[in-house]
């Protein structure tokens, strides 16, 4: 502890000026620092406005929400965002589908069910799967479940949106079923005992006491599941297809919002040309996708805290 | 009309029937990532070699190998690393032990838990726009690791203030009783007992880091480098080189997602094979996190 000798404040002197000339100076470096996460935030706003508006400016807003083919690096370039929108929405819904039951069940199972020790142990497995680079799920994706697929539906192309979908929803189960978990175990257990003295058995008590309870917790592991099917970019790349495609059969191929974004990096574009300028404006839709259901996922969390 | 006993016979099971579905749906899910796993080392395992983990890429799969995925993942993470951990954890104590509770304050709050939810695409979109082209870095080792400590920030953040908000109060009064300053408070108490949880959360963020693709591909990094970074230390005095920040890439990540791409069934293999060293860095990291964890808790008892 040798710099923090106390000094009295009736002592003035050169050692003291210098602790307090330290405390103010580190004070300010820590601020600028967590400004840096507003400089980051910055950064992304004004990249994807700036490098957007030249785009709009050249397509217009209605062609490119209204027009239903997308191929900015073609001659006669295209610019309908709509292929792009119904890749995503197709591969979440598939996700979301696998993802929203399981992980409900598997919560309710582990918070109100599962032997406390065997839970100690399910619960960071859980978390580990997270971690999992999901670039290995791209891998899963194309190379086991497809084949796997196209023994079940004869005729099921190499890329299809089906598998990359299931896959998707096998990798956010976890992330649903963890924050669920937690939301249901934060229900205070008096509202348990209550509905246990009253008869219920525990499926009758999680299903229309605890699950009502921990509904806006809950909700939030939903919608941050929703934003990361949308924002899910290696899985989609490698097993659904690179090539835009408007239609909502998921057995067929058709590129997302990200996969087009990676699809174009992988090439060499002239920084400033059309299509160079058509990532970030499909990227800008993106960002307003996934930003809305971040702020509706944040206020059901807050909501729920305030609630508990 | 039924009976009491019979009411209490149907409950009864239902309880069992849905404890058995959700044991099963439980167990499912672990079976298929198990099966899933189990693929991947059973085509992985038997591609590791010592050659693989010392070849440069190749067109001919088997003489084809990561040294240069290793070697920009490595030079990749030290970068993240060295801008990620003193930026987070300034930003995490500012927040926890300084920051007054107004609307910056509040705004800074929401825009971290925001920029947690930001796909990592898009981060790579901000350092095409912001890194390669604005400050002129182009697609290099510094650029990646930049955009990847940008990604990382928030874990970083989150994970230093909940170490310190772990530590009672009443060390920070103790300390300022006895007059020590704010920073004096900070830097001889709160950061020492906080290490092992910040420590824990730098190396998960790390292992999360390690595994991004999508950005990396954005900012341009190569699927195919044939040639070895230059090395951080040179015969001449200062002794030290920076040269490698400048230099093209390729991580571990990207290098799997190219072998994946290919339709030549040969190079799946090789990545099979790069998806286990991939995926044995993150989960030893994480358990080196959970260690570390398990240990900071059981050596200090408030």
């Amino acid at each position: 502890m040798s710099g923090s000798v106390a000094l009295p404040a009736s002592v003035p002197g050169a050692a003291r000026r210098r602790r307090v000339f330290a405390d103010r100076f580190w004070r300010a470096v820590l601020g600028l620092a967590a400004l840096s996460s507003v400089a980051v935030t910055a950064g992304i706003v004004a990249v994807l406005a700036l490098e957007s508006a030249p785009f709009f400016a050249h397509v217009g807003l209605g062609r490119f929400l209204t027009d239903t083919v997308w191929t900015p690096m073609f001659a006669e370039p295209r610019f309908g965002i709509l292929p792009l929108l119904a890749g995503t929405l197709v591969t979440t819904a598939i996700a979301l589908s696998v993802a929203l039951p399981a992980g409900t069940v598997i919560a309710i199972w582990l918070s109100e069910y599962a032997p406390p020790r065997l839970r100690e142990v399910l619960k960071p497995a859980l978390e580990l799967l997270g971690a999992v680079p999901t670039v290995v799920y791209g891998y899963f994706a194309l190379l086991v479940v497809t084949p796997a697929l196209q023994r079940l539906i004869p005729g099921l192309p190499t890329f299809n949106m089906l598998s990359a979908g299931l896959v998707m929803g096998l990798m956010i189960v976890p992330y649903v079923s963890s924050l669920s978990e937690d939301a249901m175990r934060a229900v205070p257990a008096l509202l348990r005992e209550g509905a246990y003295a009253l008869g219920g058995n525990k499926l009758l008590t999680a299903l229309t006491v605890v699950y009502p309870a921990a509904l806006s917790g809950i909700g939030a592991s939903y919608v941050l599941g929703i934003a990361r099917a949308v924002g899910e970019t290696m899985i989609v790349a490698v097993a659904a297809g690179l090539q835009p495609n408007l239609t909502v059969d998921p057995t067929e191929p058709a590129a997302t919002i990200t996969a087009f974004i990676v699809q174009v990096s992988l090439g060499d574009l002239p920084h400033g040309s059309i299509g160079y300028q058509s990532i970030f404006a499909a990227g800008a839709v993106l960002f307003a996708i996934t930003l809305l259901c971040n702020l509706a996922g944040h206020r059901l969390r807050r909501r729920f805290r305030e609630a508990c | 009309m039924r009976s009491l006993q019979q009411t209490i016979a149907l409950r009864r099971r239902q309880d069992r029937v849905f404890h058995v579905l959700g044991a099963l749906c439980t167990a499912a899910g672990v079976l298929v990532f198990g099966a899933l796993l189990a693929d991947l080392l059973w085509h992985g395992f038997a591609r590791i070699d010592w050659a693989f983990v010392t070849s440069y890429p190749s067109r001919i799969a088997e003489r084809a190998g990561i040294l240069a995925a290793l070697q920009g993942s490595l030079a990749v993470m030290v970068v993240t690393a060295a801008v990620a951990v003193p930026l987070g954890v300034a930003a995490g104590v500012y927040l926890e032990e300084y920051a007054p509770k107004n609307r910056l304050t509040a705004i800074i709050e929401i825009n971290i838990a925001n920029l947690a939810g930001v796909p990592s695409v898009i981060y790579g979109l901000m350092a095409l726009g912001v890194l390669v082209y604005v400050f002129g870095l182009g697609p290099t080792v510094l650029t990646a690791g930049l955009t990847l400590a940008a990604l990382i920030l928030p874990v970083v953040i989150v994970a230093t203030r909940e170490a310190l908000r772990a530590i009672p109060r009443s060390i920070r009064e103790a300390s300022h009783a006895l007059g020590a300053t704010q920073w004096e408070t900070v830097r001889w108490h709160l950061l020492p007992y906080s290490l092992g949880g910040i420590a824990t959360g730098v190396i998960l963020g790390l292992s999360r880091a390690i595994g991004e693709t999508a950005p990396l591909v954005t900012i341009g990094a190569l699927a195919y480098v044939a040639f070895p970074l230059p090395g951080p230390i040179r015969a001449e005095p200062p002794f030290l080189s920076f040269a490698w920040l400048d230099a093209r890439f390729t991580v571990l990540p990207i290098q799997m997602f190219n072998w994946v791409s290919r339709p030549d069934q040969a190079f799946h293999a090789n990545a099979a094979a790069t998806g286990v060293v991939l995926l044995g860095l993150t989960l030893g990291m994480n358990a080196v996190a959970i260690l570390v964890r398990s240990r900071m808790r059981k050596r200090i008892q408030w």
